[in-house]
């Protein structure tokens, strides 16, 4: 499989502090779902917005689909890139919704009916066309989420980043639109990061990679990752809900002969398990 | 807040709902102006015939007109009182020290509350039927040639929807930031001049800060939607004159060379 995203060797810090990344390489699997997760100020997110080229890199190089980040390429390299940001409120540019969806289109100097047909399409595909008319103030902050996401798939990018999109949101919210980003991951054959420090979202990834102190500790499989509750506790990270509940059952020495399933694996084996007793 | 009409548009789809925001703010411009042409009866009767119309096609109930003209009818009173006491000159009814009252006084403070309630109806007829969206792209429109001296007329819009898109969200944080400041004990609605001022520090530095961080976050979300400048952009958005807009304008004309005919010189 191809990789989109090739980070090499970066260094970087913020001016006036430590080095962040210390020669760090990172490789992103075109057409997978990668969860970065990691404490706060893990440089999580200065990692996204790197590969955005929001922040100007000092060392080392990040191609994003064939294209070396840089002065040049800049605009090509985010028109390939979809973001959406943690506060709902501070992302959105446009008056209303439908405003806001067009603002992208806008910079990109689509014409004015190929916009229409891409606004009402988006909308729809995010299930916020009747709430076109709204104003910012009137909406919650799970469908500003959705107004975001649909501002991205309008512009169709090859790859999206949700640095910590669902922090805000509540847990039915954060569902809606993780359900939502994978709906739309499979019909469009995207690549997506999503940078979280909510282990649950991490689930729905093909691959998660564990940040700390702007190292990367660990790239692997969620169910590879997740069974070692101890470790994740270490990093400040929580282990998700399954993997509590079977470090739970062994200590009453019920053993399921596994560190980590997902929630319908261990329905299964917990339904399994009574019957048999 | 709910006796706060300016700014507030009031959703509909009247004759002036649907006419261009930029014809609109053009002919209230207009408007106010050929006011200050009126100095006559008949003028004043034109004009008010017309804004009588005005009111009627843009279809809002007269009640917001009177919330228009509540917060200033001081400042209408006191002026139309000033006007009727101490203008001189034509019949004299009743004086005392300096003060007076004549047939042409009662008639210029007349000629002055009637300017007022026109002004003051025009404008809320613009601001009801027009969203503040609306506003702001018609002002980019007026202000278009503006672009021949290079006035950053794109910017300014871009700066002004902003702006009103943000006010709400500030509103709102500004009743959080004071709700969280009482809870913390800060009083704000007593004591003296200046520890009223004083009180108000807690809530307008976080308010500034937030503000900061509002502008920051979203320069960020807009650079990586792809926002280079404001003015190589195509427009989602755009009014078009209509021939609302065309008949409007015929009929202000008229009505405007009618106040130029029948005032008196």
């Amino acid at each position: 499989m191809k990789d989109i995203i090739q980070i090499k060797d970066i260094s970087f810090n913020y001016s006036g502090q430590p080095l962040l990344f210390d020669h760090l390489s990172l490789n992103i699997h075109e057409g997978e779902w990668t969860a970065l997760i990691g404490q706060n100020g893990s440089g999580k997110s200065t990692l996204a917005r790197l590969i955005d080229g929001l922040i100007v890199l000092k060392s080392g190089q990040i191609v994003v689909d064939d294209l070396t980040v840089n002065d040049q390429n800049i605009f090509d390299v985010r028109s390939k890139i979809g973001m959406v940001f943690q506060n709902p409120e501070d992302q959105f540019v446009g008056a209303t919704v439908e405003d806001d969806v067009a603002f992208g289109l806008e910079n990109r100097r689509v014409p004015r009916d190929r916009m229409h047909e891409i606004v009402e399409k988006s909308l729809k595909d995010v299930g916020m066309w009747e709430f076109r008319d709204r104003i910012p103030a009137n909406l919650s902050g799970g469908q500003k989420q959705r107004v975001a996401i649909a501002g991205i798939v309008a512009l169709s990018p090859k790859i999206i980043i949700l640095d910590e999109a669902t922090s805000m949101l509540d847990p039915r919210g954060r569902q809606d639109i993780l359900n939502l980003v994978a709906r739309i991951k499979a019909a469009n054959n995207l690549t997506v990061i999503s940078i979280t420090h909510d282990i649950d979202e991490a689930a729905h990834a093909d691959q998660v990679v564990v940040v700390n102190k702007g190292e990367i500790i660990e790239e692997n499989k969620p169910e590879n990752i997740f069974g070692e509750t101890a470790k994740l506790q270490s990093l400040g990270l929580s282990a998700p809900f399954t993997a509590q509940l079977i470090a739970a059952l062994k200590q009453h020495g019920i053993d399921p002969n596994s560190q980590y399933m997902n929630d319908e694996r261990l329905i299964a084996w917990i339904k399994k398990f009574v019957s048999q007793k | 807040m709910s006796n706060f009409i300016f700014g507030r548009y009031l959703p509909g789809n009247s004759w002036i709902h649907q006419m261009s925001p930029q014809s609109k703010l053009l002919l209230s411009f207009y408007f106010v102006i050929v006011i200050f042409f009126a100095n006559n009866i008949w003028a004043y009767g034109a004009l008010s015939v017309l804004i009588l119309f005005v009111v009627i096609f843009s279809g809002v109930s007269i009640g917001y007109f009177l919330k228009g003209i509540r917060p200033l009818i001081w400042l209408i009173i006191f002026t139309v009182l000033l006007q009727i006491l101490f203008s001189s000159g034509g019949h004299v009814f009743w004086h005392f020290g300096p003060f007076s009252i004549s047939d042409t006084s009662l008639i210029n403070g007349g000629y002055i509350f009637i300017r007022f309630l026109l002004i003051i109806m025009i404008s809320t007829v613009l601001t009801l039927t027009t969203t503040p969206l609306a506003i702001a792209d018609g002002v980019q429109t007026v202000l278009k040639p503006l672009k021949k001296i290079r006035f950053p007329v794109d910017t300014l819009a871009l700066m002004l929807s902003i702006a009103l898109r943000f006010v709400p969200t500030l509103m709102d944080e500004m009743e959080t930031i004071l709700n969280a400041q009482r809870s913390r004990g800060v009083d704000f609605g007593s004591g003296s001049l200046k520890h009223r001022i004083q009180a108000a520090v807690p809530l307008l530095v976080p308010l500034f800060t937030g503000a900061i961080n509002h502008a920051e976050n979203l320069s960020t979300a807009m650079e990586a939607r792809g926002f280079t400048d404001s003015e190589h952009r195509s427009k989602y958005r755009v009014y078009k004159w209509k021939g609302k807009d065309t008949i409007s304008w015929i009929v202000f004309l008229l009505v405007g060379v009618v106040v130029l005919f029948v005032r008196k010189n």
